[in-house]
């Protein structure tokens, strides 16, 4: 913290790339050993053992990555978790916030959102399926709800956490009610919002593929049912390479979108790391 | 509401040290009620003249922040009247005064808004209440960071200077409103003695240059006898003064007064009004405890 008038954010350790590519290559590595051990001992590596090796599934995904198919999965299944994901958050950062700022609201309504928010995301399916048109609008509800109550409960718990003096230093410098909760209160809770959003966003992956799973079988094509279909009909072909492929496609679209999204915050909180 | 509406027009008019009389008549405050009831502030009475540097002394947990907090008009006060230039602020009618930017507080560990420069800090208080353009507040702004010897730190976040500085902008960001009254709690509690004597300097001559009534929550007593033309001591809980020290080293002072015999004396005044209510606030504590 004693950061000078020259302190800067801290650099990012120059080994931190090749630390991320020996870590992921270590686990390959294991992988592969794991996967290999019943044909070198007779004895399998429980678990890691019915697996394609990592070498197979390289194989598998340079053979999937160049049909469309795969590309429409995948697009399919990022416009569902960016629909949800973009809905769940300009819904819940106003919830949030009102219920941080209005007791009275949060008196009727935080007991309702509490009591709908333990119910898993997946156990919505049937009920989603049921009293949405279509089946999109169905797997889109199900990616909002995974986004949904997180956003909400982190934006609710940093705006209260808001430290008062900022109020009262506000009030005193002659800014309005108003003016305090567009100056001081939305600002101060933006970090919290930056934080929930990378975390939502990995939600909204984690239950697209489930959703899409249970929902997207029956009346859609094998190319129009996102990448979490795409695992489902390569289980069922028993094509095993593609359901890692299709798993592993999952982890870097997660990734990747966690990633854009804490870029995105750490431009509209530039503060927080310049110390 | 009234006086706060007024304020804009007389806020060209250079500053002169006839504005910021603070009268404290008879102000309890007492928190909560029943058997759990604390009196933080019992019929407490004194005077600090326009113009004036008051320091406050006191045991910690005294109860001189409830004092403070009553004049920013950030808490209420239970009975008695506080009056800045003749005006009531709370009374009897009102027990909250409204907050404004006559009674600026600088807080104890800072409240500099972590999301915005350095610059932008100090400008918010002429921005927030329409007395300047944002170009002019920042330009002013700029100047009395420039004054207190930070503009090469004025585009940065107070996350990136150090805590000695974050109180420099803090008090600018204060100054800038041309407020009647600066309210300031124990703002150097944190920073080691060096940066200390740099930050009283600083004060003073910023003082100096913009003579405003300096209403100071202290419990170091070479600060109170340094800057002060007054020391309150006040008992330990509740707080009420005990003693007043009148400190008749004239300013502008610096450091060579603290060597000074008679600075010797004050303190060794204010030391003996002190350790007296230390004692009693540690016995009481036990008690408690």
């Amino acid at each position: 913290m004693a950061a000078g008038p020259t302190g800067v954010a801290v650099a990012r350790s120059p080994y931190a790339l090749r630390r991320a590519v020996v870590a992921l290559a270590a686990c390959a590595v294991l992988w592969q050993l794991g996967a290999r051990l019943d044909d070198w001992t007779g004895v399998g590596a429980p678990g890691v053992g019915a697996l394609p090796s990592p070498v197979e599934v390289a194989m598998a995904a340079g053979r999937v990555v160049v049909e469309p198919g795969y590309w429409i999965s995948s697009a399919l299944s990022f416009v569902r978790v960016m629909g949800g994901f973009l809905i769940a958050l300009a819904a819940a950062v106003p919830l949030g916030l009102l219920f941080a700022t209005n007791r009275t609201f949060r008196a009727i309504a935080f007991p309702v959102f509490e009591v709908i928010r333990p119910i898993p995301p997946l156990a919505w399916v049937p009920a989603a399926i049921i009293f949405w048109p279509t089946q999109e609008a169905a797997i889109t509800f199900i990616t909002f709800l995974g986004a949904f109550f997180t956003i909400t409960i982190n934006v609710l718990s940093g705006a209260l956490s808001i430290d008062p003096r900022f109020v009262e230093a506000a009030r005193s410098l002659g800014a309005s009610r108003m003016t305090v909760f567009r100056r001081i209160v939305l600002p101060a809770t933006a970090p919290s919002i930056v934080v929930a959003s990378s975390i939502a966003i990995g939600l909204s992956w984690e239950v697209v593929v489930a959703a899409e799973i249970i929902s997207g079988s029956s009346a859609m094509g094998s190319n129009s049912g996102g990448l979490g279909h795409f695992i489902w009909a390569s289980y069922l072909g028993g094509s095993y390479d593609d359901i890692i492929v299709g798993m592993i496609s999952i982890g870097i679209a997660g990734y990747l979108c966690s990633a854009a999204v804490r870029k995105a915050g750490a431009l509209l909180t530039p503060w927080i790391n310049a110390r | 509401m009234t006086d706060l509406a007024l304020e804009p027009a007389s806020r060209g008019a250079p500053q002169t040290s006839s504005r910021g009389a603070i009268s404290i008549r008879n102000v309890v405050k007492t928190y909560g009620s029943g058997a759990s009831q604390v009196t933080a502030v019992d019929d407490c009475s004194f005077e600090v003249a326009a113009g004036e540097i008051c320091m406050v002394v006191g045991p910690s947990g005294c109860g001189k922040t409830s004092l403070l907090n009553a004049i920013a008009g950030f808490h209420d006060i239970t009975s008695g009247e506080i009056l800045i230039d003749g005006e009531t602020i709370c009374g009897p009618d009102r027990p909250m005064a409204a907050p404004g930017p006559d009674r600026v507080v600088v807080f104890q560990n800072g409240a500099l808004f972590p999301w915005k420069t350095n610059l932008e800090n100090v400008a918010f208080g002429p921005t927030m209440q329409g007395t300047m353009t944002e170009a002019a507040a920042k330009a002013r702004a700029r100047s009395l960071l420039a004054e207190v010897g930070l503009d090469d730190v004025a585009e940065r976040f107070p996350g990136e200077i150090s805590s000695g500085m974050r109180r420099r902008v803090e008090i600018a960001r204060a100054v800038i409103n041309e407020p009647r009254v600066l309210l300031l709690d124990e703002p150097y509690r944190a920073l080691d003695a060096l940066t200390k004597q740099v930050m009283h300097e600083a004060l003073l001559e910023l003082y100096y240059r913009n003579k405003v009534t300096i209403f100071f929550i202290t419990h170091d007593l070479e600060e109170a006898v340094f800057l002060g033309h007054k020391l309150v001591i006040s008992t330990a809980r509740p707080c009420r003064p005990k003693t007043i020290i009148e400190v008749d080293i004239p300013h502008p002072r610096d450091r060579s007064v603290i060597t000074s015999p008679r600075f010797r004396e004050l303190m060794e005044a204010a030391h003996e009004a002190v350790r007296q209510e230390a004692v009693a606030a540690f016995q009481a504590g036990d008690k408690e405890g």
